[in-house]
């Protein structure tokens, strides 16, 4: 566990809510407190504080024995394609009775943050916080909150979600209607954009979470930080991919990408009885990691004239029974998809992996989409599609739902996510790991974020 | 081969795969998947209401008009603004999300509020710094050379640059030509 122990003394002693302000800390008077609930109990739900204390130090007793919040900490924050910066900004409030804030131990960056950070999510605005994957620590609860306590451990999904929506209802959390005003057809994720309901993430050093009772889970002990992150999406996501590609036993299973999520999901079509897995990439330190930890064989596509034909040689002709696209929307191999997509933002997303899924797949077979794409139109090979007889499948992940599964698979010793961790980035130099990420420097797989206070 | 029924013989056994790999088969019955199948209803979730209870909009919160009503729970992060957001609004209001319009108009927005933003903090204490915003002072830590070498995405790369500093060369070149003609006055 990574929190220290004087930092879970010091959430303890402070149970009561951060108030929204200018300063950097704030006194919170008693009376306006609801002690068992830890929540304003006048005013609205934002307030402005009436006297602020400032110190470096940003928390501490007052000497009445009032106690005094922090209300400044230091996040990511979007400034424009290929620009981001660490601001100072005010410490997230419960807004609705059912939020916690949550203190970020350990956040990631995720292939599907670059196409915000290169300007492609419409509605990304300038001075939001991006990040769907992180965990931390309880700081603060609104009053209907009864699942989770201030100090708990949690790992929040990606998905903020309702639980009993339409489509909550039937399990399709990543789809939810409650909790997105500015899309119908996203549900809703930290930190990336407001086409998915205009929340800060949790690349910062705290992050506002709805629906506490739905998303988040205490962290089991045995499970590492490190180890959780991946939880909240890329291993949620790679092992939901391979259940969407319907494996069964001695399938032939192509992976296009060799992410996080690709690695992921070509392990977990191991888990589902595959025959075959050959992950597909251009990078050769990315193909590496998918022979040693994805126990898979590889192709660089850029060492063939078509990989659709080499996939084709590579199966008798046949085409992979499955195929995971495990991309999205900057794929690379054409320069003319990839510059009118991931450069001018001509296309929602540049689908070159999705057409080579497409081609690639045996007729009847099946393609998984795991890779993002913007909601603009993109040049897909439809009729391809449709001729072959394919079943396309694909969703957002419904992270939480993945879970109790994966925890077994991990406490089984199938597999320990953070084996595709390549670095740790302090929250301070998050642009550098942008770039890294971005431009995949010094073997880049997968970043996690380190918040200053950790 | 295709043009007969048997499928392609496999390299390897399911007793071999069980032995080389951690877990194989572990999930072969799909009832042992979570996703099978896919909608469900006896999942518990700790919901504990019907519907949720609203959230306060403290502002005049933009949504898509196919949304019937404001859902109960929203993000408030960076609430429409200038004339960025009024572009935004406009396309929230006009447009279902089913019309390129709509799209593009944000997209349009994005670039509107970054070009605002960009100038406004050249008024402050804080100026935008496109080295240190870029991250690009990494590169000299991280192996650049040799993390480029044989990749065949370096030959777009290098439009990177110009897409982060091909706006601020032009705003240098609009600012310099506006004070010149300003001198010539």
């Amino acid at each position: 566990m990574a929190a220290s122990a004087s930092g879970d003394a010091r959430f303890t002693a402070l149970s009561q809510p951060v108030l929204h302000g200018h300063g950097d800390l704030v006194l919170l008077p008693a009376e306006h407190l609801d002690p068992s609930s830890g929540v304003v109990t006048t005013g609205t739900f934002r307030m402005r504080e009436t006297r602020a204390v400032r110190t470096l130090e940003g928390t501490r007793q007052h000497p009445a024995g009032h106690p005094t919040r922090r209300i400044h900490m230091r996040a990511m924050v979007y400034r424009g394609p290929y620009k981001v910066r660490v601001e100072e900004k005010d410490v997230p409030v419960i807004e609705h009775p059912n939020d916690a804030v949550v203190r970020v131990v350990r956040a990631a960056i995720c292939g599907s943050d670059l196409h915000l950070y290169h300007g492609m999510m419409p509605d990304t605005r300038i001075g939001h916080t991006f990040g769907h994957e992180f965990v931390g620590v309880v700081e603060k609860v609104g009053p209907s909150v009864q699942n989770l306590q201030v100090g708990d451990r949690v790992m929040v999904p990606f998905n903020v979600y309702c639980g009993t929506c339409f489509f909550c209802a039937r399990g399709l959390y990543s789809n939810c209607h409650n909790v997105n005003p500015n899309a119908t057809a996203v549900g809703g994720i930290y930190g990336y954009s407001h086409t998915t309901g205009g929340y800060d993430g949790g690349q910062a050093e705290y992050v506002r979470v709805p629906f506490a009772d739905v998303g988040p889970s205490k962290i089991p002990d045995w499970l590492d930080d490190d180890d959780a992150v991946l939880m909240t999406d890329a291993l949620a996501t790679g092992y939901f991919g391979a259940q969407l590609a319907d494996i069964v036993e001695g399938d032939t299973v192509v992976v296009l990408g060799a992410g996080p999520v690709g690695l992921f999901a070509a392990r977990s079509a191991w888990l589902m009885g595959a025959g075959r897995v050959i992950v597909v990439d251009q990078l050769e330190y990315r193909l590496e990691k998918a022979r040693e930890f994805a126990y898979a064989e590889t192709r660089n596509y850029a060492e063939y004239d078509d990989i659709v034909v080499e996939l084709k040689k590579a199966t008798d002709g046949l085409g992979a029974d499955r195929v995971i696209e495990a991309v999205g929307a900057e794929a690379d191999g054409n320069l003319v998809q990839h510059v009118t997509a991931a450069k001018l933002k001509l296309q929602g997303g540049s689908p070159i992996a999705l057409n080579w899924a497409i081609d690639g797949v045996r007729k009847g077979g099946t393609v998984s989409v795991m890779g993002a794409y913007g909601p603009i139109f993109s040049a897909v090979k439809f009729g391809d599609a449709m001729n072959k007889g394919l079943t396309l499948r694909m969703n957002q992940a419904p992270a939480k739902r993945q879970w109790p599964r994966l925890l077994e698979h991990i406490q089984a010793g199938y597999l320990k996510p953070s084996d595709v961790v390549t670095h740790r980035i302090p929250l301070e130099h998050i642009a550098e790991g942008y770039h890294v990420m971005s431009s995949k420097l010094d073997g880049c797989i997968k970043p996690l974020i380190i918040p200053s206070q950790d | 081969m295709p043009y007969t029924a048997a499928k392609p013989p496999l390299p390897e056994t399911p007793e071999q795969l069980r032995a080389r790999i951690p877990g194989w088969g572990a999930d072969l019955d799909p009832a042992d998947r979570p996703q099978v199948p896919r909608e469900r209803t006896d999942l518990p979730n700790g919901a504990h209401w019907d519907f949720p209870e609203r959230q306060p909009e403290t502002y005049p919160r933009e949504r898509s008009i196919e949304h019937e009503m404001l859902p109960p729970v929203f993000g408030t992060a960076q609430p429409l603004h200038g004339l960025s957001g009024r572009i935004r609004r406009y396309s929230y209001e006009r447009f279902s999300e089913g019309r390129a319009a709509h799209w593009l108009l944000l997209i349009a927005a994005d670039r509107v509020e970054a070009g605002g933003a960009h100038l406004r903090s050249m008024l402050t204490l804080r100026p935008d710094n496109p080295i240190t915003e870029t991250g690009i002072l990494s590169e000299v830590r991280r192996h650049p050379v040799a993390s480029r070498r044989g990749r065949p995405d370096v030959r777009h790369q290098v439009l990177d640059p110009l897409i982060v500093a091909g706006p601020w060369i032009l705003g240098g070149l609009a600012a310099a030509g506006v004070v010149r003609a300003l001198r010539r006055r």
